[in-house]
């Protein structure tokens, strides 16, 4: 299980790793081949997003990659063949993220199923609130899979609550306003809002958007449990090839 | 937790949890106005003096006479200021976003009309705006991007995705999920998230309203039949609003592009293309294909350029009281040469999708039944690309000489 995973992590290290991919991207080769460099360089898990021709929460960046992975006539199902490879080469949990259409054209329960087979341990899904999600909530319950739910600085003390309730794993914490990739400021504001964030849940904490280097994870150290690193690996991937990436990851991790 | 804002199976509110809170505050908001009469009062006094509301229903006695059937009436929302029905829902939300306090409005476009509108309410209202454009859109509407330009408004052309209408509209919820403290995100059409198509619904109703009076003022009954085009369904929810209680059968035109079964339309409710799904924060019939992915959509209208449509309308024509058909890019042209002849009005592309399956119904109907056709807008501001429908080698040869001037 996904929570006890990353218990069992974070007794050997103050804060853990998880990057982003999105499948397909540069092309399904490439971006396999990047899941590889990562897991070598040490992030502890990965989330693997299923490209969707409207991302509507991502930034520029991830924008770019669904849409060029879609030119590549990258599918869905070819996405879900090849992380199930990943599951069995690899040991780090893997989680998809994707938007809710994906799954619902899928066949909901039909893609829980699927994951549950593919030893895929959680899902990220930001256009499901818990309101729309109640069969989404309860299939993944039933098949063992995290339901992972997203906390933003806007979202009230109560709802955290009511977001707890329902997810398991860990807690995506959205560290500002926006879109991925952008800009974040590592300050006492960060610092309360996770402390909020704490006050409301059991589950361990993600930290994610805008997070980019070394010194944004030290920060974070004795605050969240997982520093989320998506849009800066396809960024330098894009400027600077896969061995920077290696080098970028073992730095994070290091 | 309760699911809201489903109309039968479709609608709800499928938001990134960044905006559960300003959805929220916007939810108060429409509760609180929706059943407040004086906030009806102020919005349709404005209506009256800012625009020309009451739109008048026109009789179409030309158009009756020639294709010798329904007796024929119009209403004309192409009148209304800026010259569409855009504008009824855009002053109704200017006038929610004055009661909340913010200070900047954001708006996606497709055809320009809705960038047009919005522009307008902030120049009047002192907000400041940006206006949201795909690239294409931008191309083919170029006379709507300089008058948002005067008004005051900053228009982005958007040049991810297909680069139409719903990829302005992903681009303005990033900008939402930004700035929502200080600036409402004004959707164009009754889609979207819940309130929008309850609400956008809301203030297009004022068609409607006035609809029904008109006609049972100048007839004596109601109509047998109304026709609307369908983009994103607020014109045509608008104005079925004010009959949904009556015995008059609603028709609702979409865009039938090339022909349906060439796949270059956007029919999201009479082609077999379409299927439910969940996207742009709503779920509805999509034009997408077996894995989810958003097909491109075609329509020489590019206001009913778009691959979803409201939940409202989806569930109407699941309860079989609207019905739907799709008029091709090539009847849009015929059917407006014959109304500029016939009657001296001219109507917007998108609005001609409506007289096409009305002037199809007509003629098969007796002389003492009545139709409304619902003129959502006015087709003289679109000179550009109806001349280049048309194919007129004087315009053309015009734009040769205007070009020449410019290098010159
Ligand atoms: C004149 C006119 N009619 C109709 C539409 C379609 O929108 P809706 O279906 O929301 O009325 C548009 C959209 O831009 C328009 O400009």
């Amino acid at each position: 299980m996904l929570k006890q995973y990353i218990a069992e992590k974070l007794k050997q290290k103050d804060i853990l790793l998880m990057t982003h991919i999105v499948l397909g991207y540069p092309n399904m080769e490439a971006s396999i081949q990047l899941i590889d460099i990562m897991v070598e360089a040490g992030v502890d898990l990965m989330e693997l997003q299923i490209p969707f021709s409207e991302p509507i929460a991502d930034g520029p960046i991830i924008l770019k990659a669904n849409q060029k992975a879609l030119e590549n006539n990258v599918t869905v199902k070819e996405c879900l063949e090849k992380a199930a490879e990943m599951t069995v080469k690899h040991s780090i949990p893997f989680l998809y993220m994707s938007y809710f259409n994906i799954l619902y054209k899928y066949g909901l329960q039909a893609f829980i199923e699927k994951m549950s087979a593919d030893n895929i341990q959680g899902a990220i899904v930001p256009d499901l609130p818990p309101e729309e999600g109640t069969d989404y909530i309860q299939w993944m319950k039933e098949n063992k899979r995290a339901p992972i739910f997203i906390y933003s600085p806007n979202t009230s003390n109560e709802r955290m609550r009511v977001l707890s309730s329902h997810g398991d794993g860990f807690i995506y914490c959205v560290a500002r306003k926006g879109v991925t990739g952008k800009k974040t400021q590592f300050s006492s504001e960060i610092d309360d809002y996770l402390k909020r964030c704490r006050n409301t849940t059991s589950l361990p904490l993600a930290l994610g958007f805008g997070v980019k280097e070394k010194s944004d994870i030290d920060f974070l150290k004795g605050k969240a449990d997982i520093a989320v690193v998506g849009s800066e690996t396809i960024k330098i991937m894009n400027e600077k090839g896969f061995n920077a990436v290696a080098d970028f990851i073992s730095n994070l991790s290091a | 937790m309760t699911k809201k804002g489903y109309f039968g199976e479709f609608g709800g509110a499928f938001l990134p949890e960044i905006l559960v809170a300003t959805f929220e505050e916007l939810e108060r908001e429409f509760t609180a106005i929706k059943s407040d009469t004086e906030f009806w009062n102020l919005y349709q006094s404005l209506m009256s003096n800012y625009s020309c509301r009451p739109t008048p229903l026109t009789y179409a006695e030309n158009l009756t006479q020639h294709l010798g059937g329904a007796r024929i009436f119009i209403k004309r929302e192409d009148l209304n200021h800026t010259g569409a029905h855009k504008l009824n829902n855009v002053m109704g939300q200017g006038l929610m976003v004055k009661r909340m306090g913010k200070g900047r409005v954001i708006a996606e476009t497709g055809a320009g009309q809705h960038g047009v509108a919005t522009a307008t309410m902030a120049a009047k209202f002192g907000f400041k705006c940006t206006i949201y454009m795909g690239e294409t859109d931008v191309i083919r509407q170029r006379p709507n991007v300089f008058w948002m330009n005067r008004l005051g408004a900053e228009v982005v052309p958007v040049t991810d995705g297909t680069r139409i209408l719903k990829d302005a509209i992903n681009e303005a919820f990033r900008d939402w999920v930004s700035n929502m403290d200080d600036t409402h995100y004004v959707l164009g059409t009754a889609c979207g998230p819940h309130p929008f198509p309850e609400m956008v619904t809301f203030f297009q109703s004022i068609i409607g309203k006035e609809a029904r009076k008109q006609v049972l003022d100048q007839t004596g009954k109601l109509p047998d039949r109304i026709f609307a085009c369908v983009g994103g369904g607020s014109n045509a929810m608008g104005i079925f609003s004010g009959f949904l209680e009556d015995p008059v059968e609603l028709i609702g035109v979409e865009a039938g592009g090339k022909g349906l079964s060439t796949h270059h339309h956007a029919s999201r409710l009479c082609s077999d293309d379409a299927s439910l799904g969940v996207a742009q924060g709503y779920k509805t019939f999509f034009l997408q294909n077996d894995e989810g992915q958003m097909n491109e959509t075609h329509s020489i209208a590019a206001g009913l350029d778009y691959v979803g449509v409201s939940p409202v309308l989806s569930h109407l024509r699941e309860c079989k009281r609207v019905r739907f058909s799709a008029a091709t890019d090539e009847e849009v042209i015929e059917v407006m040469k014959l109304t500029m002849q016939k009657e001296g009005i001219i109507p917007a592309l998108e609005s001609a999708h409506a007289f096409v399956q009305a002037f199809k119904e007509a003629p098969q109907m007796s002389q003492d039944q009545i139709i409304i056709i619902n003129q959502s807008g006015r087709g003289d501001k679109d000179i550009f690309t109806i001349a280049d429908a048309f194919q007129d080698p004087d315009w053309n040869q015009f734009i040769i000489n205007k070009a020449e001037q410019y290098h010159a």
